[in-house]
């Protein structure tokens, strides 16, 4: 067998055959060891911290992408306090993630779009009830290469390249399109396990899961469709709105019409609604169960009254104060519930 | 060693006064010992397993001419189409490009050092080797998006440059990957050519082309072969360099500049995504990871098979 | 062979009597094309490192060992990634060193070859050293991260599916390294009265030590480098915190460098090049130290 050929020289090689230059290789395996121990000594994070209660326990939150980065600086802001709250943040997908959450495997899901109705179902079999909070508004932007001419996009130009079954495969077959463009069409976009992706279906092309399969599919990894757009002239793709201020420069977003006019998506138009018809609110779906734990209530408390700063953090739109207002609501009554259980 | 091992010595019982009784220590030590050589069976055991229950459940929900005929490879989409044609040919696509570096390549390395090279060159330049061998695949992938792909773009001349992801980068960054493993193994096979056949050729006034290429190369072609082999295994299992550099859409083609996904990407892909288990598109991971496991068996069969036919032995 | 008829066999035919130019220049041509096909590697080889020299120096310094990993790329680190990187290596070690040797000696002293058992032992540990490194990680995610040990996404599991990936290697070397051992040791203590097992315990291990340690370095660099299980086994959640014990969520260097370089900020591609240098160095030490073990004990055992 040729492998076992092969790692049987090396081996003999090594084992028995002559002897290689020493000091050098001593120096280096110094060295490398002396990195590897000040790595493995250092505890950067949260340690000395005094923390006023004592709080400890682990927090697991997972799901959507688009709204993972807001979970994660709010884990990291949190956890720099306390030091004994562990919050671990994932991305499966909105869809993902409240898979896990229905099976009670995760405390709060992260979703980029309202829970349905057959998670909901699945919910309430393992005796799982929640509360929809929301953190942050987001608009789905429409990515385009900075070389491209085109500004401005019709929902119905935006349905005609996305729909399933549609074979566009160049900037030039797309019906009415102002200025003219000619370059083949390169499209980058989430998987299915992805909330964006359920909400884009449902608003482009009319029903939740139906595009064409034939393009880049990025899964939850919405950074390569920034690289992917980036580098193709013809490129075009669709992610939350943070993802274009993460990347000013580097790509473009396309104005959308729905009807009512050009409209480019800001802080401004996706929270006075005008960027239809891809604004969406964002959520974090606690578990009821999650709540009634003390570390799980402060990091909500902890979320939503920093909601709006962590979401400029992370280049979101913030929630309006109203929104906030009836989020930090949201989060008093549950505890009050659990007092009222008490 | 090999008879003198099963023999009297290994029998664990205690002759004295001329009564033979076990010694239940060595037999429990024996015992103990062999379930750890058992492991590598239960882990082959365990692979097959792992792979069989799903694969089957997956094509009592998909046909097999849909799964191996058809050419549309969609599997998390509804509704799901599993034609596995697409990301077959990526694979070879990706593979034939490094092959196309690793082979000829890798053999000239080999014979450069099995016959050319003085003593000191070779000293120093099969250490190199042995570090490309032991550079890992991640290493190879970071090169491949932020070195190979840009370089590739910028100096491309013959019409379309290759797409941000494209099957030519990472093609030919898994060969250079792989060259070392042929060159080595063909250096090896080559240098267990006796030295008496060299000889000869020269005696006969061969020159020194010659006689590499028509003496030393078909005296060990068992050993270079194994290493294309090999090889081509590696190419075919490698997961992190394609995922990073060759794309992520099932694309059917066979141009180098289009960004492609392999079997192995795909695996990785939506096995990292967290697939609920016993969904359809769970088992569509086993059922890739089945034809990934079934060629590479296959593959290994052949290169054992290529090995007895062509092994030279002198005495 | 004297070095003089070393030299002579090698440098016969390259000098062609009969001087025909087509000839001459066939010759030098085909040398040409073989220094290339060396220089292929090299050059391969040098490119790579330093351009990850060039790329992550910037960021190559203590912080990096002691950041955890961030959405920003300023504060963005490595250190749960190299400490989940140590915990995955002691896990494997612990679980593929009893067995991998116990298996070794099995194979080396005890086993009849004859028998179809140890046949197919001998023929399952080479087809396991072929299979692809995903393939395991299917493995691991079907048995031990769900299904019958179902441990979740966790070090344990991620130690457990490399050390299978590793076994191979570790039974090939320290089978290697007992074969090693001159079988006068083994008679002289056998001749003296001792058991199998006391002679395997006293001598034969002892002496093959250095060879098995040797092995063992070898096998845990093979493992740091893998990401393809771990993509599998651990999942790709932004660990920021250290595991706190092997039933703990994890990173390891190979995914947050992954992680790192799927990002479009230059900067992160920056650090994930210093995270590349730093699993070099990592890996060349490893062997170093591994060379340095051999050479200091086979020494010794010469001496002896």
């Amino acid at each position: 067998m040729s492998e076992n050929e092969r790692l049987e020289i090396h081996v003999k090689q090594l084992i028995r055959l002559a002897p290689a230059r020493p000091l050098a290789l001593l120096a280096l395996s110094g060295l490398a060891l002396g990195v590897a121990a000040c790595g493995g000594g250092g505890e950067g994070q949260g340690a000395g911290a005094e923390g006023g209660e004592q709080l400890s326990g682990t927090i697991n939150i997972d799901g959507s992408s688009t709204v993972a980065p807001i979970s994660e600086a709010a884990a990291a802001a949190f956890q720099a306090e306390p030091p004994d709250v562990r919050v671990t943040v994932g991305t499966s997908g909105t869809g993902g993630g409240f898979e896990k959450f229905c099976k009670g495997e995760t405390d709060i899901s992260d979703a980029s779009r309202a829970v349905e109705e057959d998670e909901m179902e699945a919910c309430s079999k393992e005796n799982i009830s929640f509360e929809e909070i929301t953190v942050a508004n987001d608009g789905i932007a429409v990515a385009l290469n900075p070389q491209n001419p085109v500004t401005c996009l019709t929902t119905d130009q935006l349905t005609q390249i996305w729909d399933k079954g549609s074979d566009v495969s160049s900037w030039s077959q797309v019906d009415g399109l102002q200025p003219s463009f000619g370059q083949e069409l390169k499209l980058f976009g989430p998987g299915t396990d992805s909330g964006t992706f359920d909400f884009f279906t449902e608003a482009i092309n009319g029903e939740e899961g139906q595009q064409r399969t034939d393009y880049n599919n990025v899964g939850e990894d919405d950074n390569q469709t920034v690289r992917g757009v980036q580098g193709s002239e013809g490129g075009m793709g669709y992610f939350g709105l943070s993802f274009i201020k993460e990347n000013e420069g580097k790509l473009k977003a396309a104005e959308v019409d729905g009807g009512q006019g050009c409209v480019a998506p800001s802080n401004e138009t996706v929270q006075d609604g005008s960027y239809a018809p891809l604004g969406r609110p964002l959520f974090i779906y606690p578990s009821d169960k999650a709540v009634k734990r003390p570390e799980v209530k402060a990091f909500l408390e902890f979320y939503v009254e920093n909601a709006q700063m962590l979401a400029e953090q992370a280049l979101f739109v913030p929630l309006t104060d109203e929104q906030k207002s009836e989020a930090q609501q949201k989060i008093e009554s549950l505890g009050s519930q659990q007092a009222a259980v008490r | 060693m090999a008879s003198a091992k099963g023999s009297a010595i290994s029998r664990p019982t205690v002759r004295g006064l001329g009564i033979v009784r076990p010694r239940y220590g060595e037999l429990a030590i024996r015992t103990v010992l062999l379930a750890c050589a058992f492991v590598s069976v239960l882990t082959t055991f365990g692979i097959v397993a792992s792979l069989v229950g799903p694969t089957i459940e997956f094509f009592q929900a998909v046909s097999l001419r849909e799964f191996f005929l058809t050419t549309d490879w969609a599997p998390t989409f509804t509704p799901a189409r599993f034609g596995v044609i697409p990301i077959v040919v990526g694979t070879l696509s990706v593979t034939f490009w490094a092959l196309l570096i690793a082979v000829p390549f890798g053999l000239g390395a080999a014979i450069y050092l099995s016959e050319y090279a003085r003593p000191r060159a070779r000293r120093t330049l099969k250490p190199i080797l042995e570090v490309l061998e032991g550079i890992p695949t991640i290493a190879y992938g970071f090169f491949a998006v932020t070195f190979v792909t840009p370089l590739l773009r910028e100096l491309w001349f013959a019409g379309e440059p290759p797409a941000i992801f494209n099957v030519l980068s990472a093609g030919l960054v898994m060969g250079v990957m792989i060259l070392p493993t042929v060159a080595s193994l063909s250096e090896d096979a080559m240098s267990a050519v006796p030295r008496g056949l060299r000889e000869g050729g020269y005696a006969l006034g061969g020159s020194k082309l010659q006689v590499s290429t028509r003496v030393v190369v078909p005296a060990a072609l068992s050993g270079i072969v194994a290493s294309f082999v090999l090889g081509f295994s590696r190419a075919i299992g490698e997961t992190v360099v394609v995922l990073l550099a060759a794309g992520a859409i099932a694309n059917l083609t066979l141009d180098p500049r289009e960004s492609v996904q392999t079997m192995t990407a795909f695996i990785a892909a939506t096995g990292s995504g967290d697939i609920a288990t016993g969904t359809i598109t769970y088992k569509t991971i086993f059922a890739v990871g089945s034809l990934l496991f079934t060629i590479t068996f296959i593959v290994n069969l052949i290169s054992i098979w290529l090995v007895r036919r062509y092994r030279q032995v002198y005495s | 062979m004297s070095p003089r008829y070393d030299k002579a066999v090698r440098e016969a035919g390259l000098t062609v009597s009969e001087g025909r130019g087509f000839t001459r220049a066939k010759e030098l041509a085909f040398q040409g094309v073989l220094i290339f096909s060396v220089a292929i590697g090299v050059v391969g080889l040098v490119t790579l490192i330093v351009q990850a020299f060039v790329n992550g120096l910037p960021r190559l310094n203590l912080a990096l060992l002691t950041d955890p990993p961030s959405p920003l790329p300023a504060q963005a680190g490595l250190e749960s990634a190299i400490v989940g990187t140590i915990f995955l290596m002691v896990g494997v070690a612990i679980v593929v060193l009893p067995i991998g040797v116990g298996a070794a000696i099995y194979l080396e002293e005890y086993a009849n070859g004859e028998r179809w058992w140890n046949r197919l032992i001998e023929v399952n540990i080479q087809n396991l050293a072929a299979v692809p490194s995903i393939v395991y990680g299917i493995l691991g995610l079907a048995f031990i991260v769900r299904g019958p040990l179902g441990l979740g996404p966790v070090v344990a599991a991620g130690s457990l599916t490399l050390a299978l990936l590793v076994l191979p290697t570790v039974i090939l070397a320290s089978r290697e390294a007992i074969r090693a051992v001159p079988s006068s040791l083994r008679q002289g203590a056998l001749a003296l009265g001792a058991t199998q097992w006391q002679t395997i315990r006293k001598q034969v291990l002892p002496a093959s030590i250095p060879g098995i340690a040797t092995g063992m370095i070898l096998s845990l660099s093979r493992a740091i480098g893998e990401t393809a299980p771990l993509l599998l086994v651990g999942g790709v959640t932004f660990i920021t915190a250290n595991p706190k014990g092997f039933d703990d969520l994890f990173t390891a260097l190979p995914l947050q460098i992954f992680n790192y370089t799927t990002r479009p900020q230059d900067e992160f591609r920056v650090i994930a090049a210093a995270g590349v240098i730093v699993m070099l160095v990592l890996l060349v030490s490893m062997n170093s130290v591994a060379i340095t073990i051999r050479n200091r004990y086979k020494r010794k055992m010469e001496v002896n």
